[in-house]
């Protein structure tokens, strides 16, 4: 079966189109967390959604719905605790993350119908289910992620970079915090059904880390992140439908390959260009005051 | 120019963790004023900007920026602040331009557009500094001098008509101390009020107009900038940090 024959399935058409989702949404939004240094963040809300996936199972809403609701709370008290800058916070976090899972655990274990292999489809994702109800869900919310991740960009980018100077600057801190915190939940959610809810935060981080080995601002590491995403996205559902495997957990490692790809490469760039004369500081050594 | 105060503190208190850092400061700066807060490491000169511009609660006092209680105070963009160094960030990189547009943000308005006129601020505050030809670069890829002035040419994009400065010229290099000094002395021909923490002055001291030194959390001295006594009056003398229980308390003045 080649490439094509497996792409002309509607149902992998559909995988490719909400991993595409995912892998745009994810690095937009996932720049900011790794610039306040809350790489992991993601993955804590994913496992807060879990729970929020239990209580939809058990009563008959939608997964989804509950998934951002209940996410998006535990979104709020994470960003809650880091506003409070407690060492303790660390340990709050652990309590919330953990409890978070074994939640979702528990509550689809009651739902009816119950079956581990509901728990896998949203933990690791299950992307040749997607129908396209789905896809339209993940595309609305998917807009909504974007307007204020590219929308926001500049206010975003203060408040990450630098907070104290976004305050003296009387920017809505609190609010842009708090908005971060909701989208982190929303991309989570997004992303449960094609990547899974442990997986979403690679896709969140590594297109960044790979992108910042070779850009020089702020605005060229998204535009990078993003097109890492995408390709990651795409190859990675290729690949799955061709190997039979995962998509979510081939996604991810696709990722993790460009990473590397990318780090051998500018490793060897330096090497080569190193023999080159360093540029001359056209300032004074800083003793010239002094000595 | 109008004779109300740009900044004023009124017997402000600070404490961390019940441990008392400020106790009963009186502070006014009026416009057009260079102030200067000195005092050794850890007599709280920092926390008193910092307290002023609301970065640390105050235990008690009252602090008001251009005449309006701080609580009730929205005009942020009339002030620059400049922090003692640039966040290290999660090595998402920045460019300088970037990091110097952010300091447009307040002028611009939340949710505004860029227009040209933000652009130009931009390009002015990197002229200032003397860092145009850098704007594009990472601001990693430079030195703790010239990073120090992308700070300042941050706080200059948003044409503050004050100041704040936490100590700007720790362990800058020469040459940023002078051109961050041509800096100041331009803003402050062009009107504007300075209040800048510092530990020893250096280039900067022929700008200052006022000093006000703080010792053990009260202000033990407030008007012409004091010469330096003891070993700090030798222009080779070695500076150890931080300043330990050893150094004597007569340094800047007795209270």
């Amino acid at each position: 079966m080649n490439l094509f024959d497996v792409l002309s399935h509607q149902y992998m058409q559909y995988a490719l189109i909400g991993a595409l989702i995912t892998g745009l949404i994810a690095p937009s939004l996932g720049i900011y967390l790794v610039q306040r240094k809350m790489s992991l963040i993601g993955d804590g809300i994913g496992h807060i959604a879990l729970t929020g996936v239990g209580v939809g199972l058990l009563t008959g809403a939608s997964p989804v719905l509950t998934a951002i609701i209940v996410s998006a709370l535990g979104a709020v008290a994470v960003e809650l605790i880091r506003e409070r800058g407690r060492t303790s916070g660390d340990m709050a976090l652990a309590i919330l993350f953990y409890g978070g899972i074994s939640g979702g655990v528990f509550l689809v274990q009651l739902a009816p119908g119950k079956s581990n292999a509901n728990l896998t489809a949203y933990l690791f994702g299950s992307p040749l289910t997607l129908n396209p109800t789905d896809l339209v869900v993940m595309g609305v919310l998917g807009a909504c992620v974007l307007a204020v991740t590219l929308g926001l960009r500049p206010w975003l980018f203060a408040i990450c970079q630098d907070e104290e100077y976004a305050k003296v600057s009387g920017l809505p801190v609190r609010l842009l915090n708090l908005l971060l915190a909701v989208m982190t939940a929303v991309t989570v959610t997004v992303a449960m059904r094609s990547v899974g809810l442990l997986l979403i935060s690679a896709l969140m981080v590594v297109p960044v880390a790979a992108a910042q080995l070779v850009s020089r601002g702020f605005r060229g590491t998204m535009a990078l992140s993003i097109l890492g995403g995408l390709v990651a996205a795409g190859a990675g559902t290729t690949i799955s439908a061709g190997f039979n495997t995962a998509t979510g957990a081939t996604i991810v490692l696709t990722a993790i390959a460009l990473f590397v790809g990318v780090a051998a490469v500018t490793a060897v760039l330096r090497r080569l260009r190193r023999p080159a004369p360093a540029p001359v500081s056209a300032e004074p050594p800083e003793c010239a005051l002094d000595c | 120019m109008n004779s109300l105060p740009v900044l004023t503190v009124e017997h402000g208190a600070v404490a961390y963790d019940d441990r008392p850092v400020l106790r009963d400061v009186n502070l006014s700066v009026g416009a057009g004023e260079v102030v200067a807060i000195l005092g050794a490491n850890g007599s709280g000169k920092s926390t008193l900007v910092r307290a002023a511009l609301g970065l640390v609660p105050l235990a008690s006092g009252e602090v008001t920026l251009f005449g309006v209680p701080r609580r009730r105070f929205r005009q942020w963009h009339r002030i620059g602040y400049v922090p003692q160094r640039l966040g290290a960030g999660g090595g998402v990189p920045a460019t300088v331009g970037e990091v110097v547009a952010s300091g447009r943000l307040a002028a611009r308005g939340f949710l505004r557009p860029r227009r040209s006129g933000d652009t130009r601020a931009v390009t002015d505050a990197l002229t200032a500094v003397g860092l145009v030809d850098r704007v594009h670069d990472p601001v990693a890829s430079l030195s703790g001098g010239q990073q120090q002035r992308t700070l300042i040419a941050r706080a200059l994009a948003g044409q503050p008509d004050l100041l704040v400065l936490d100590e700007p010229t720790a362990g800058v290099d020469a040459a940023s101390q002078e051109a961050f000094a041509r800096a100041l002395r331009d803003f402050v021909t062009g009107g504007g009020t300075v209040l800048l923490v510092a530990h020893e002055l250096g280039p900067l001291q022929p700008v200052i107009s006022r000093a006000v030194v703080v010792h053990d959390g009260v202000i033990a001295h407030d008007g012409a900038v004091p010469h330096p006594t003891g070993h700090h009056a030798d222009p080779h003398h070695d500076h150890v940090h931080p300043h330990g229980p050893q150094d004597p308390p007569s340094i800047w003045g007795s209270r």
